[in-house]
């Protein structure tokens, strides 16, 4: 018999949210019969907020709304799911499913997001359970995908050390199955399992039923390689590797992303070291971590929820020895570590195994058929025969890997066929970006990201180009609002979304992930975006130190100041 | 005092007739005379005396002379209805006893006591009775049909020549009434939808038949001409309003395959009213590309002068504005064959299924293509077609919430046949000729067979697709009324996200109570088809208990297909969930058509 959790008391009266998650029995709530309903192609707002827990909710193309309304019909709702995938691999075979849905019940498209996963659009209430039962036919569920809960755990894709990626994508899934929510409601309202009435399996041994006070997010990496952005993760976990072996990790809390603009009070943050632990105690410390944090998060204003707000609150050193009692035992003292950059090294690499791993640049994560590019039909064709295994890179990328040298040369004619490699040919400033969806299918989004990013690209690869930086890597990304899917606040050059067309420009993050930018100019269109960064550009490419990064450039030439703590993000000079 | 027309009711030759009997008769026999006359008038009704002993006339001689007049209507959309009753006003201004009424509402063993009988009888889609008749029809063709031998009788048949079944359901009463014996007065004439014309000379010719039986008075006549003369600001078929069209969406979504266009027209100063249930017709013009390779297949000019009726102009315009082009009728086809000696063409008009499958979506310029050279000029040529018509809507707004106001629910005809895109002349002109600003020439048409019921009755709807139309007018009318009848919508199309024709109304309706129950079936979205008598089916218990409640079913729609499987539907639920035969069903669903409670309007 496993102990009902009781939370600390707090101040203030529960989110609404929070009231939702109380009376839902577990994330049940009236889905069930609201994806009946028939006269409405959405469901009301608080079955939504329990959809996101079953890693899904309801968007409306954003595109159509002021029209479909003048043709008397509500907003074309319609479902975006996504996948749990820790460590963001996938078989062929599960490949081909997601390919295959994407045609069946999606918009023909899938989308690789910033967490290593991948996300579908546009799927109609009424698919939504065979969609959800075909992904199972594959062994894919999104429980937890969404909602306040343990996400998507990343890790490391780095091909290179392939001994290494098979431990830590071990270890990624084993934290993800042990974060998992326990109730039964996924299974009952998407794959038809019979219902359970109270039994213990319907309690959840870790979250009780309020579950977390808001979303929660684990990250790991290996060194040199960040491409997890293991400081935007509520804990990341850095590999201590000795000998080319993993040994532990270094433990960082309390880092996020979201902000909203015009509140101080909100932030993006990046997570600090509390100390070293060995390997096999990762599962339990990332555990004990979450229980923290879903007893003192604050469940009353929901932009203040995230853990990053609950640390600087209670204070970096008193939220590291509350999880040190809730272990029995202390953290050691953090190893030596150093990151060299977030991106990712694109083209065949030979890993150490012997095996072969191809990384393909997808622009903003995309996966489709273009005009003139079919890239979707391009790794159908590839996941036909490859044998090994696909990997998604929290840079939106794909690595085709543990390719053996036979299957090799047919891979690589495809690829050459499909002129996979074109984008060879890209800025190393292209290959380095990093868009969210935004318009138009996320309601949170008020400007546009994924669909503007590549055209912006193009003119600031103008000025790149006339400055000959065409090989020089920079990190840009592009967030339709402040909430942070693409890490824009970490980006060397960062857009986020204000309005139709206008966008903050941040600038200033260093190009490892270890510092956040600030904004540079506000509510600018492209005229003026391209205007400011011309000059700083040609700068740059003139007076740059030896192996200076762009971000590293733009502080020590005082466009702006760095940001050491997220707290003081907001800090004007 | 001798008798004269002047100074009597009668006409010459009657005036002639009495004076030669009077000349012979004794004073006495003519005091018994007048006894006689005054003691049978009296029988007829002392009313009737009364009025008549006001008027000048000395003495009214058609109580004597004239018969009991029975008009009947087979009538769908109204427009035989309408000229039903307005017959029967100009036979009772002449002094006739006239009543007029639907079939349905004819009481069968009425027939013995017959006298006169005038039927105006239009057909409905493949040669078919309207709804209204449809028991009459088969009661005439049936065992128990008595024999009419007694009876004096005219039709009037209403058509659309395009349709092969021309004017069915008039002929079908012609003969079957002469079968059982009743004697035709007048030849039937047949009418296309320019009837105005043939009608009346109908009318015409009935009358002068009716007056030689009964002898009227020509002094009634000119009295009652003004009553049922049009006032000349009445908008009509004849003279339709030139309406302002204020608004014009596309209610479908994006990646719809169908177009359908919501009319927004204004009909302020115009006088026009309509009730739920109306149509509203529309004048098109043709596509202006369409006329263009027809007259140049003619190898004709553009400008060339003709005259259609009484009118002067071009061939480009008498083909744009005033004739129709886009529909092929046997008769039609059967004109053009004198005008050319082309084999494949008269083998075509030999085979009666080849012919009818070529008709079948084609239109002239495919004739012209195939079947030259052709003998005509552009005169005769003209002479050939008939008057372009207008197309009629059901109305989707109630006049009750948009007084000056008027709005259509028009579903684009667009298809495809020998590699050439075929438009619906009508539709195809709102949906792309028309702009918001721009004028239309409209004219209402009375449906008095698609009606709301007093305002605590139950509904149900049953419209898919464009048949939706009309129960949107009811939904306002019902709502401006605050009517706390339920009600209950059935309504289907492809595709849910962009076929959901005015989904935010129905679910504001939904919401506020006006509308009871809506019941949606979409057939593309899901791998099994799913129209609006699934969902039927699937509320049976309750659709019987609506109409053990009193319920009025409506029917708006597709004919071919959907009124059929609602209809059997509906047979099905009164038979599965009343424990009726299938007969007993039958008899159920009849029972409701004559008691108005099962309206149709499809098309």
């Amino acid at each position: 018999m496993v102990g009902k959790i009781v939370l600390p008391p707090q101040e203030g009266k529960p989110s609404d949210v929070e009231e939702i998650k109380a009376e839902s029995n577990y994330l049940r709530g009236s889905l069930a019969e609201t994806m009946q309903e028939e006269l409405s192609s959405g469901i009301p707002d608080w079955d939504n907020r329990l959809m996101k827990f079953h890693g899904s909710y309801l968007q409306d193309d954003r595109d159509q709304r002021l029209e479909r309304e003048r043709k008397r019909l509500e907003p074309a709702y319609q479902f975006m799911v996504r996948v749990r995938m820790p460590g963001g691999v996938a078989t062929p075979k599960q490949w081909l499913k997601l390919d295959e849905l994407s045609d069946k019940y999606g918009n023909q498209s899938f989308k690789i997001t910033t967490r290593q996963t991948i996300q579908f659009h546009g799927i109609l209430k009424w698919n939504m359970k065979k969609h959800m039962q075909e992904l199972n036919s594959v062994l894919f569920d999104t429980i937890a995908a969404c909602g306040d809960v343990n996400r998507n755990v990343m890790c490391n894709a780095n091909p290179y050390q392939s001994n290494l990626h098979q431990e830590i994508f071990e270890l990624s899934s084993k934290i993800s199955e042990h974060l998992l929510p326990r109730t039964n409601a996924y299974y009952e309202i998407w794959l038809d399992k019979e219902k359970v009435v109270d039994t213990q399996e319907e309690q959840e041994p870790i979250y009780g039923s309020l579950y977390l006070p808001r979303k929660f997010k684990i990250g790991m990496a290996i060194p040199p390689a960040n491409d997890t952005d293991v400081f935007s993760q509520d804990i990341g976990l850095i590999a201590v590797v000795e000998n080319n072996e993993l040994i532990g990790f270094n433990v960082a809390i309390g880092g996020g992303m979201g902000m909203t603009h015009g509140d101080t009070a909100t932030y993006p943050q990046l997570a600090r070291l509390i100390g070293y632990i060995s390997k096999d105690k990762v599962v339990d410390v990332c555990e004990k971590i979450m229980t923290v944090q879903r007893d003192y998060g604050n469940r009353s204003v929901r932009k203040n929820a995230r853990f990053k707000y609950t640390v600087d609150r209670l204070g970096l050193e008193n939220v590291k020895k509350e999880i040190e009692n809730r272990l029995g035992y202390e953290f050691e003292e953090a190893r030596p570590y150093e990151f060299k950059h977030t991106g990712d090294r694109y083209g065949w690499i030979k890993g150490e195994d012997g095996k072969y791993h191809f990384t393909l640049f997808i622009q903003n994560g995309r996966v489709k058929d273009f005009d003139n590019y079919p890239l979707k039909t391009a790794l159908r064709e590839i996941a036909l025969i490859h044998k090994g295994e696909f990997r998604f890179t929290g840079n939106q990328n794909v690595v085709i890997a543990n390719v053996g040298s036979r299957s090799k040369k047919a891979i690589d004619e495809i690829i050459q066929k499909y002129h996979l490699t074109d984008s060879d040919n890209y800025s190393a400033l292209r290959r380095n970006s990093i868009a969210c969806v935004a318009l138009p299918t996320c309601g949170l989004a008020m400007a546009e990201a994924e669909r503007y990013l590549p055209s912006l690209l193009e003119k600031i690869e103008a000025i790149i180009d006339d400055n000959g930086l065409h090989d020089q890597d920079i990190t840009i990304r592009m967030s339709g609002c402040p909430n942070g899917c693409s890490r824009a606040a970490m980006g060397e050059i960062g857009f986020i979304g204000k309005g139709p067309g206008k966008y903050n420009l941040y600038l200033g993050a260093s190009h490892t992930g270890s510092r956040l930018n600030k904004i540079y100019k506000e509510n600018i269109g492209e005229e003026e975006i391209l205007a400011s960064l011309r000059p700083i550009i040609e700068h740059y490419a003139k007076e740059r130190l030896d192996g200076e990064h762009f971000g590293d450039f733009v502080i020590r030439t005082e466009y702006v100041e760095a940001v050491t703590d997220g707290r003081y993000f907001h800090n004007r000079a | 005092m001798k008798l004269e027309v002047i100074n009597s009711p009668f006409s010459e030759e009657q005036v002639k007739q009495l004076n030669e009997v009077l000349a012979n008769l004794t004073s006495q026999q003519k005091i018994w005379l007048t006894g006689y006359l005054s003691a049978t008038a009296s029988l007829q009704g002392i009313e009737a005396q009364k009025e008549i002993s006001f008027n000048t006339a000395p003495v009214a001689s058609s109580p004597t002379a004239v018969k009991q007049i029975t008009i009947l209507y087979a009538s769908q959309t109204g427009t035989a209805q309408g000229l039903a009753k307005k017959y029967g006003e100009q036979l009772r201004n002449l002094g006739f006893e006239v009543s007029v009424s639907s079939m349905n509402d004819f009481k069968t063993n009425a027939l013995k006591k017959l006298d006169h009988l005038l039927i105006v009888a239009s057909t409905h889609g493949e040669g078919d009775p309207p709804d209204n008749a449809i028991a009459f029809h088969s009661f005439l063709y049936g065992k128990r049909a008595p024999k009419l031998e007694h009876v004096k009788y005219a039709v009037l048949a209403l058509g659309d020549s395009s349709y092969e079944y021309f004017c069915k359901t008039g002929k079908d009463f012609d003969e079957q009434l002469e079968k059982l014996g009743a004697k035709r007065i007048v030849e039937r004439i047949d009418c296309d939808l320019d009837f105005d014309e043939p009608a009346a000379k109908w009318f015409e010719l009935v009358k002068e038949k009716l007056k030689e039986d009964g002898a009227v008075q020509e002094l009634y006549k000119e009295e009652a001409a003004p009553t049922v003369a049009a006032p000349t600001t009445e908008y009509s078929r004849k003279n339709p309003f030139h309406a302002e069209i204020l608004e014009k969406i596309n209610l479908n979504g994006r990646g719809s395959n169908k177009e359908t266009i919501h009319l927004e027209i204004s009909l302020e100063n115009s006088g026009l009213s309509y009730e739920p249930g109306d149509s509203l017709a529309i004048y098109p013009t043709n596509n202006e590309n369409l006329v263009a390779s027809l007259i140049s297949a003619l190898g004709f000019e553009e400008q060339a002068k003709i005259n259609v009726g009484d009118i002067s102009l071009s061939l480009k315009e008498a083909l744009t504005d005033l004739l129709e082009i886009t529909v092929l009728s046997k008769p039609l086809m059967e004109k053009i064959a004198q005008f050319t000696t082309n084999k494949e063409f008269q083998e075509l008009l030999l085979n009666k299924e080849a012919l009818k499958q070529f008709i079948h979506g084609r239109d002239l310029l495919d004739v012209v293509e195939a079947f030259g050279p052709f003998s005509w000029d552009p005169q005769s040529f003209v002479n050939l077609l008939r008057k372009l018509p207008a197309r009629q809507y059901s109305i989707s707004s109630s006049q009750s919430a948009y007084p000056d106001e008027v709005h259509v629910t028009i579903g684009a005809v667009r298809y495809e046949v020998d590699n050439r895109q075929r438009l619906g002349v009508c539709s195809t002109y709102v949906a792309d000729q028309l702009e918001i600003g721009d004028k239309i020439r409209v004219y209402v048409q009375h449906n008095p067979n698609f009606k709301l019921p007093e305002d605590d009755k139950p509904i149900i709807m049953i419209g898919p697709g464009t048949g939706v139309a009309p129960f949107r007018s009811f939904i306002q009318e019902r709502e401006e009324r605050g009517a706390q009848g339920k009600s209950w919508l059935f309504f289907g199309d492809q595709h849910f996200v962009t076929d959901f024709l005015y989904q935010t109304e129905w679910q504001g309706w939904l919401k506020n109570g006006v509308l009871t129950k809506l019941d949606v079936a979409f057939s593309r979205d899901r791998d099994e088809k799913v129209y609006v008598q699934h969902k039927m089916q699937e509320h049976a218990a309750e659709i019987y208990e609506w109409l053990e409640q009193g319920a009025v079913v409506y029917v708006c729609g597709d004919k071919d297909n959907m009124a059929d499987d609602v209809q059997n539907t509906l047979l099905d639920i009164i038979s599965q969930q009343g424990n009726k035969s299938q007969q007993e069903a039958q008899e159920y669903l009849e029972n409701l058509q004559k008691q108005k409670r099962y309206q149709r309007d499809v098309y």
